[in-house]
């Protein structure tokens, strides 16, 4: 399975994508897949402050629970406020209009420490 | 199905398998002392002997002839179907559904219970219950943190003591900190919580304002007021009520409480030491995810007729383990039936009766004091069905009172030396007219 090229990639199975200083962090269609059809997504607070690999909120599908955790630290500037009503967009863009939240990033070098698309496509082979 | 134990034999296969000489062997590292070798219980006795030896205990319990004892536990009448419905082997013997959907009677008992508790309180959720009124109180509190990612709880001193010690226990875990909110204890003061003096104690890190309507002293608070106090802080307002007040008073949700909870003892279960009781809770559908406790869902399944489910099982311990929203709750489901076979066989009209009957009966119990000299209200401002009095040499006429089979109420200077000398007297619809006549006669002569 080929995962974006642009992004980078926790073994948590979040993806970060990083422009000029802030990242958005979201989930991988490997892990909408094995969650299945997602009902409920727990958002940080904006203005909450993210630290790496630690949790941040909870994603809820029909089968289980499960935390997310921060790819990377720093503070929620926006999130995707659409997930409240619509979940599903985990299942169907999880790339894309799935995002969850965007941080200004505290240290940049955290995402040298991340996985590169194939190093991800490795990890979930 | 037969029951078959472990044999000897297998007692001896599994010993080696874990290389272990004996069970013993396995109770080790319990102290000797505390083993029950150690313990010096008397020799058995025949069923006739045990009888004999509980009959004898029981004989020192002291049935109080007239009591006016209320604070938390309020005496009603309790309709002879609750207890049918509640003996009935189906309900009585069933333990909590492990596969909850084969059990589609308990779940559409217990979601009828959830019905009903929404409409008395206003509320849009209510849980399957909990343990009792101060436990459900406490996991409240907890679940009003969980939503505002805050640590601080307050609560307003007008909150059954008892309560706020679960309260305090519950809080210590987590550490979370405990305020206390004073109530105008003064002389022919209000007795509650003033929103001014509440509004003071909400700080950026309160989840919670915690008050009762109406409170220990059976005053009513401005819980509208109080709402807002909280709201505006950005806390929650949770409302610790008594159910039958719900039949004559504003509804919780109507007055901006989210999150409810009550003893439910007054809906057709018997004042006894000890309970068991039933705690209810009600909530916000925004705030349900962090409500503690199962929660049962009408569906429709394939052939589109109706069932029950557990649902948003998510939030439970079974599932979420140690991140459940609670993994030191209960549900009492056969006193929550209780709650609904006697909501359903009162009915609205009933209930209202039960309330009303009760409000004028502590009115006149509190008049009949007043007129005979005896004693004079403690607070000013509206009450429920409980009455602050102040008694002169109360605690004495208290003891005299109970050596004549009369429990004169609450002794409230037990939890607050501010308030020693006053007697909380509850009325129910129970309370008789000559019950009452007794204890102002009777007060008289112990002076």
């Amino acid at each position: 399975m080929g995962y974006p090229d642009d992004l980078r990639y926790s073994k948590e199975h979040e993806w970060v994508r990083v422009e000029d200083g802030r990242a958005t962090i979201g989930i991988t269609s490997f892990a909408a897949d094995e969650l299945g059809d997602i009902v409920f997504v727990e958002l940080p607070e904006v203005g909450a402050e993210l630290k790496q690999f630690a949790t941040f909120g909870v994603v809820e599908s029909v089968k289980a629970v499960s935390d997310l955790y921060a790819p990377v630290s720093g503070t929620v500037t926006d999130v995707n406020e659409a997930l409240r009503d619509r979940p599903e967009l985990l299942n169907s863009d999880p790339f894309g209009e799935g995002w969850i939240a965007r941080v200004e990033l505290a240290d940049p070098s955290e995402i040298d420490g991340l996985l590169d698309a194939e190093a991800y496509a490795a990890e979930t082979a | 199905m037969t029951y078959s134990p472990h044999t000897e034999a297998d007692h001896r296969r599994m010993l080696s398998a874990i290389g272990v000489g004996s069970v013993d062997e396995l109770f080790e590292d319990i102290p000797a002392a505390v083993r029950a070798s150690a313990w010096h219980l008397p020799e058995p006795l025949t069923e006739q002997e045990v009888r004999g030896e509980l009959g004898r205990i029981a004989g020192r319990n002291r049935i109080p002839e007239v009591s006016f004892l209320g604070a938390g536990v309020y005496r009603h009448l309790v309709p002879a179907v609750v207890a049918e419905v509640v003996g009935r082997p189906e309900f009585a013997t069933a333990y909590t559904p492990y596969q909850p959907e084969v059990s589609q009677g308990t779940l559409q008992s217990i979601y009828e219970f959830q019905s009903l508790i929404c409409e008395l309180t206003g509320m849009e959720v209510a849980s399957a219950s909990h343990y009792d009124g101060a436990t459900a109180t406490a996991e409240a509190a907890l679940m009003a943190c969980r939503l505002t990612r805050r640590s601080t709880v307050a609560v307003s001193a007008g909150v059954n003591p008892d309560y706020r010690r679960v309260l305090e226990t519950y809080c210590s875990g987590p550490g979370i900190e405990v305020v206390t909110v004073p109530i105008d204890l003064a002389e022919g003061g209000t007795g509650t919580t003033d929103p001014a003096v509440a509004a003071d104690a909400l700080g950026d890190d309160v989840a919670c304002l915690v008050a009762a309507q109406p409170n220990f002293y059976g005053q009513l608070e401005p819980m509208g007021e109080l709402a807002d106090a909280a709201h505006a802080a950005g806390a929650r307002l949770v409302a610790v009520v008594e159910p039958i007040s719900l039949a004559l008073l504003e509804a919780p949700g109507a007055y901006g409480a989210d999150i409810v909870t009550a003893e439910g003892q007054p809906l057709g279960i018997p004042a006894s030491f000890g309970g068991p009781y039933v705690g209810l809770m009600a909530a916000t559908m925004a705030s349900v995810r962090q409500m503690p406790g199962r929660l049962v869902g009408a569906t429709r399944d394939v052939n589109g007729r109706r069932g029950y489910v557990l649902t948003l099982q998510a939030r439970e311990q079974h599932i979420r383990r140690e991140k459940a929203a609670s993994n030191i709750c209960t549900n009492q489901a056969l006193m929550a039936l209780a709650a609904t076979v006697y909501l359903s066989a009162v009915g609205p009209e009933g209930l209202r009766e039960v309330a009303e009957r009760s409000v004028a009966q502590a009115r006149h119990l509190a008049a009949a004091l007043e007129t005979a000299g005896l004693a004079e209200r403690r607070f000013r401002g509206p009450y429920f069905a409980e009455v602050a009095m102040r008694v002169p040499d109360a605690e004495r006429r208290h003891a005299a009172l109970a050596e004549r089979g009369i429990v004169a109420g609450y002794r409230a200077g037990r939890d607050d030396p501010a308030l020693a000398g006053t007697l909380l007297l509850a009325a129910t619809e129970l309370t008789t007219d000559d019950e009452i006549a007794r204890l102002v006669q009777e007060l008289g002569e112990v002076r």
